[in-house]
């Protein structure tokens, strides 16, 4: 009865005015500098996000409160050229250990000052896996209503 | 295969997004929805049909009425979030690198590298007002 859709990755391509191991060093151990403050799960207001630089690592939110918020890990660690990260946020906008996404981010030099920055979302069929588990959680506001407000913020203006 | 884009095309338009974020407080039927916007009820019926056609919503006959509510099994809504959400994730990437981006409130406080042990209580990622 669970209908077996499986979504095409997301997949994200930019180039950059840096020098690939800038760019791979921004993008993790800079994390908490250039990602958008309303991309958060956690409570309060976002204050940073870190990305521990190694396998096992941790990825998290950091609310200004202090109080931390689980995202996912580091499942592979290859600078400055690769990483890829288990993004564990189901749709119902919570942290689950055992949700399996993952977010795969090349590096690729295209010049002495510019690199290629190919990002990948995939194996987002498990999110509905865990959206079928979490079916209860679908008429509450906080579930879907979160994620759509989300929505509604980043594509409403027109 | 569907085609990838048709969750994010039928949600471009102001009415079916409408409709679609009334849906997510719960399940309506045609008239319910049409009573509360400025939408006939046959426009609404079309847009339905194209929010269902996207895997958008679902439908169910509950005695007279037809009820339709988001499709929490379909990906379709998830994946054109996560579509906007990573363009401006990286569009702030960037910015960052360009040295162009917009004044950060409060700056990151600390440095972003190695977490330091904190004293910060731990939690589980939780709803803004779960109930």
């Amino acid at each position: 009865m669970t209908q077996s859709i499986k979504p095409a990755p997301v997949r994200k391509s930019v180039e950059v005015p840096a020098t690939q191991a800038r760019a791979f060093d921004v993008f993790t151990a800079g994390f908490g500098r250039w990602w958008p403050r309303s991309h958060t799960i956690g409570k309060g207001a976002l204050a940073n996000a870190i990305v521990e630089p190694r396998v096992g690592g941790r990825w998290y939110g950091v609310d200004d409160d202090g109080a931390e918020t689980e995202w996912g890990d580091v499942l592979v660690w290859e600078p400055p050229a690769r990483v890829v990260l288990a993004w564990r946020i189901g749709t119902d906008w919570q942290y689950h250990r055992d949700l399996h996404t993952e977010v795969e981010v090349t590096f690729t030099p295209v010049d002495a000052t510019t690199t290629r920055v190919v990002l990948e979302h995939r194996l987002l069929e498990n999110m509905g896996a865990a959206a079928e588990g979490a079916r209860a959680t679908f008429d509450s506001p906080t579930g879907w209503g979160a994620i759509l407000q989300n929505f509604v913020d980043l594509i409403g203006r027109r | 295969m569907a085609d990838r884009n048709l969750a994010f095309r039928a949600l471009a338009d102001p009415t079916r997004r409408e409709l679609f974020e009334r849906l997510g407080g719960g399940g309506k039927a045609v008239g319910e929805l049409a009573d509360e916007l400025p939408v006939s009820r046959p426009a609404v019926s079309q847009h339905l049909k194209v929010l269902k056609e996207a895997g958008l919503v679902i439908d169910r006959a509950e005695g007279t009425r037809r009820v339709y509510r988001i499709d929490p099994a379909g990906l379709g809504a998830i994946r054109a979030w996560l579509d906007r959400f990573w363009d401006s994730a990286l569009a702030a990437f960037k910015a960052e690198l360009e040295g162009s981006a917009p004044p950060r409130e409060p700056p990151a406080r600390g440095s972003a590298r190695e977490a330091k042990p904190s004293t910060a209580r731990r939690r589980a990622a939780k709803p803004k007002s779960a109930t």
